[in-house]
């Protein structure tokens, strides 16, 4: 580091121009003019593509212009003289403008010189304010080439047409190169000031080149292949076709050979230099390697993904990683991650040599990389790096002295990040603790899922091993799990209870449940609870029992005070709060849970309140306590019942089956009945509806109605001793809707938000008459899941299952490149210390953050709950 | 034509140029330029509206949801 100024230089301004023949002369080491690479005897030729004047690759040589070795010399530029101008693909669009907008004749602007010097003051306006001129400059272009008679030459202008890829025709006949090049030279400069270019950085005749650059051979380095050949660079394919054109272009003109075979190979001297820049220039093929591979030439190594920009410098790949597949281990903390041992035995972490450790990195050094907690490199002070081996792992651990740096294996303990593609939000990276287990899979806690938005299906993650003692810090202090429970989103937790976490504690919780001294223990084994409250009460046989909120109490911290309504809440008109006849009051009072079912309301992801509060009142680390124990907790809670789910959990009685049928049966014909008043044109249209939409609607909403009754039927038939109930109420996974369709009746089938309507003309289906506007013509779905589909049914549950699958494909894409844009965009933004949002200029663009200067980290879901618990604790009165 | 004041229609928040005084405790306030400022074209309807001319700074009174009221500045250019 010692050769970084320690001021970085401030880029004032860039420049950007076309490069002069001139120019690119002069830059040349040398004229290249054969296209042979290598002599006999394995030595590049002079004057050849592969000259050691521009630059060496192979070790050994020296460079005949900077006489550096391979590594040292960075190559130099050399050139090619086209026989006759070719086109610079690049510039079509800018050439192709120019020829409409200058005479052909004088090659003037062909604006009057009072709209020139309207656009050049205006040019300098815009550019004192550094705006972007693209707009004015397009705007000049348009203007001139409306004018049909040069108002200096009174010349006629002709039509110009361009045509891929790269020809320009002016009434029909072709404008060779040299003719553009003639007329581009003729622009005045004063003109060319008028459409945005800098005459001394970029003259347009530029734009056709009569000189090829031809790039360093440290930029098309060729490959020895095992067998001893040399595997040339595609860049150097497709210089050697240059050259080769370039002479029998040459040959055959002094040759005087008929213009119609000079026209062709000025045609292939341009599709190879055209090719030479953009191999994927439409209207013309790809030149292609030998083996029919597209080449790869200097456009496409800068483009996309891939490319040097967004491949090579924004993104790379990195050292000290680790990627494998990912599965559940609830008994780890969320701040820890099970490391494969295979893993941890080849990352590092380099520890430097003290006085305090040295004992310690002895035992690793002697350790070896076999036997686990060891070490896999020595680095000496001189800057040595040593690999420890079996063989001198004992001396190097005997000679081991203060500074020397042992790169240790990662063990527990050791803080590493963790990430799961796409990182689309700040907790897609957080910092864990690594807990060295056997087998191959990362593992972690399942109530870190729904930040990573993780699951265990085969997801693989990504794990950093941290290299330096700040990094670490940093990690452990804003990244690691526990700081990143509270979501910046809305200011609540994103990590809780899933699934079973909320099953378990609602079928804890829910009930009046007895448990005895024996399964309390059992319950609350893997938790730090080690004494029982004093026993609600005796059973009959003398025996003390606990109910299950009493034990849910036991994992809270002792002075948590919350109430809420739980997830269960039935949504009365008057909330009876404590007094809440459905258990779905929570109150917790000094720690103590009671009364009211913890639901999601209370520890799930996105919407536990318990989490919430514990972090906000009493810290972060309590909050990933609590989260441990409650997880372990829950898991334990509902081994003691046990939840399954089985087709028997679908059937509901025969009367609710039969209430179901008539339901749907009058539907049907309220829907006939609808059907007829429009047929006999008696029905009113809605508002801004047509007719057809309107029936359309309320066919729909009837429907709709129906499938909803269903619903209630079959609800009403299933009660909390069916475990979908329980975990659709609980919030813990599915809904009603998904019992409803299981169960009742599964509904319309929408396209695009309505019925069913393609297929054969009139009608969806071969099976129905034309113009039917039935219920069962247009996908209503009568059937339940567990009865069984008919054909038809099935057909339109199909179409609209489809849908969705296409939706979330389209969507995932869409707003993918929304979140690029918007990232690139905004990444430079940052919030001050003075609250006000700026950019790296110095920029103002928030005067203050969020215009409330809030951090909805710690806002309470974004609401002023906090202000209003403030005022009730001071003044003992509720604020509206 | 009846002629209306824009600043009159309810989502058009309050538009006022600043004297030189509010503009100078502004500047030193946030520590800035005038040219660092957010900009507003001259062209802009609500310029014309209150007559600002370039080099002004127009001092906006917004209705925020987050905060109540926000006070916005931004400076006139061509």
């Amino acid at each position: 580091m010692a050769n970084v100024p320690p001021i970085p230089k401030r880029i004032s301004s860039i420049k950007f121009g076309l490069m002069s023949p001139k120019e690119i002369r002069k830059m040349s080491a040398t004229p290249v003019i054969t296209a042979d690479t290598y002599d006999d005897d394995g030595f590049p030729i002079d004057m050849g593509l592969m000259d050691t004047k521009l630059g060496v690759i192979d070790p050994g040589l020296r460079c005949k212009t900077c006489s550096g070795r391979a590594g040292e010399c960075p190559g130099h530029f050399g050139h090619i003289e086209l026989v006759a101008p070719v086109i610079h693909v690049g510039f079509n669009k800018v050439i192709r403008k120019l020829l409409r907008a200058t005479c052909r004749k004088c090659s003037k602007l062909l604006l009057e010189p009072v709209q020139k010097q309207k656009f050049l003051d205006q040019l300098t306006g815009i550019e004192e304010i550094r705006h972007m001129p693209d707009d004015l400059i397009n705007e000049a272009y348009k203007e001139a080439s409306k004018i049909k008679t040069c108002p200096y030459c009174n010349q006629e202008q002709l039509e110009i047409k361009f045509e891929k890829p790269s020809e320009y025709l002016e009434n029909g006949e072709k404008l060779t190169p040299t003719e553009i090049r003639d007329r581009f030279e003729n622009i005045p400069d004063e003109d060319i000031m008028v459409i945005g270019m800098d005459p001394k950085n970029a003259r347009p005749e530029w734009m056709i080149l009569t000189v090829l650059p031809v790039p360093p051979v440290t930029v098309r380095p060729s490959i020895t292949l095992e067998s001893g050949q040399r595997s040339e660079d595609d860049l150097t394919h497709k210089l050697v076709d240059i050259i080769r054109i370039n002479q029998r272009f040459q040959e055959n003109r002094e040759a005087g050979a008929p213009q119609l075979i000079i026209e062709d190979l000025w045609e292939l001297l341009q599709y190879h230099v055209t090719t030479f820049f953009d191999n994927s220039v439409s209207g013309i093929p790809p030149a292609r390697h030998r083996s029919g591979r597209p080449l790869k030439t200097l456009s496409q190594r800068l483009k996309g993904k891939e490319g040097r920009f967004r491949g090579s410098l924004s993104g790379k790949r990195v050292n000290f990683s680790a990627r494998t597949v990912i599965s559940p281990d609830p008994n780890l903390s969320i701040n820890e991650v099970g490391v494969p041992m295979p893993i941890a035995r080849i990352l590092t972490m380099p520890s430097m040599v003290t006085p305090r450790n040295i004992e310690q990195l002895k035992v690793y050094v002697r350790n070896g990389e076999d036997i686990h907690p060891g070490a896999n490199y020595v680095l000496r002070s001189d800057g040595r790096r040593i690999k420890v081996t079996n063989v001198n792992k004992d001396d190097l651990a005997e000679k081991l002295e203060f500074g020397w740096i042992v790169e240790r294996q990662l063990k527990d303990g050791d803080t590493v990040l963790f990430n799961r593609q796409p990182s689309l939000h700040k907790m897609s990276i957080m910092a864990h603790s690594v807990k060295v287990l056997p087998n191959k899979t990362f593992r972690l806690n399942p109530a870190v899922c729904p930040p990573y938005n993780a699951d265990f299906d085969g997801d693989e993650m990504n794990m950093h091993a941290l290299q330096t003692e700040e990094s670490r810090a940093e990690a452990k202090i804003l990244m690691q799990v526990q700081e990143n429970i509270l979501s910046p989103r809305f200011g609540g937790p994103i990590i809780g209870g899933i699934h079973d976490h909320i099953s378990g504690l609602f079928l804890l919780t829910r009930f009046e449940n007895h448990i005895s001294r024996h399964e309390a223990y059992d319950i609350l084994r893997k938790s730090n609870a080690r004494n029982l409250p004093k026993a609600a009460g005796y059973d009959n046989d003398g025996k003390p029992y606990w109910t299950g909120k009493q034990i849910f109490s036991q994992i809270l911290p002792e002075n948590l005070n919350v109430h809420f309504s739980a997830q269960v809440c039935a949504h009365c008109d008057t909330c009876k709060k404590e007094g809440c006849p459905h258990d779905a009051y929570v109150v917790i009072r000094n720690g103590e849970l009671l009364m009211g079912t913890i639901d999601e309301a209370a520890i799930g992801a996105f919407k536990g309140k318990i989490q919430d509060r514990i972090i906000k009142e009493i810290g972060s680390e309590a909050g990933a306590r609590f989260i441990d124990d409650m997880t372990k907790l829950a898991i334990r809670a509902i081994m003691r019942t046990g939840l399954s789910f089985g087709i028997a959990d679908e059937d509901i009685p025969k009367e609710a089956r039969i209430q179901i049928n008539e339901v749907l049966a009058k539907a049907e014909e309220a829907v006939q009945n609808l059907i007829r008043s429009y047929q006999n044109k008696e029905l009113e249209p809605l508002p801004g509806r047509t007719l057809d939409e309107t029936i359309e609607m309320s066919i729909m909403q009837k429907l709709g109605k129906a499938r909803d009754e269903t619903g209630g039927i079959a609800d009403s038939h299933m009660g909390l001793e069916n475990s979908a109930v329980i975990m659709a109420r609980s919030g813990a996974r599915g809904s009603i809707l998904n019992l409803t369709q299981m169960a009742a009746c599964v509904g319309q089938q929408a396209v695009r938000g309505e019925r069913i309507r393609r297929g054969y003309a009139g009608r969806t289906l071969p099976h129905f008459e034309e113009g039917d506007l039935g219920s069962d013509a247009h996908g209503f779905v009568k059937a339940s899941y567990k009865s069984g589909l008919s054909p038809t049914e099935y057909f339109f549950h199909a179409i609209g299952g489809r849908e969705g699958l296409v939706d979330t494909a389209v969507r995932t894409s869409q707003s993918g490149y929304l979140q690029r844009r918007l990232v690139n965009a905004l990444q430079d933004l940052e919030v001050q210390y003075d609250l006000t949002v700026r950019d790296t200029r110095g920029v103002l663009v928030q005067f203050k953050y969020g215009e409330d200067g809030i951090n909805s980290t710690k806002s309470d879901f974004s609401k002023p709950d906090t202000i209003h618990k403030i005022i009730h604790s001071v003044l003992n009165r509720k604020v509206a | 034509m009846t002629k209306f004041s824009l600043l009159n229609h309810e989502s058009v928040p309050k538009h006022e140029i600043m004297t030189e005084g509010e503009l100078k405790s502004v500047l030193t306030n946030y520590f800035v330029e005038k040219e660092q400022l957010p900009k507003i074209k001259l062209h802009d309807p609500v310029c014309k509206e209150i007559g600002a001319a370039i080099g002004d700074v127009i001092k906006i009174t917004r209705k925020s949801q987050t905060a109540g009221e926000a006070e916005y500045y931004r400076f006139v250019i061509e």
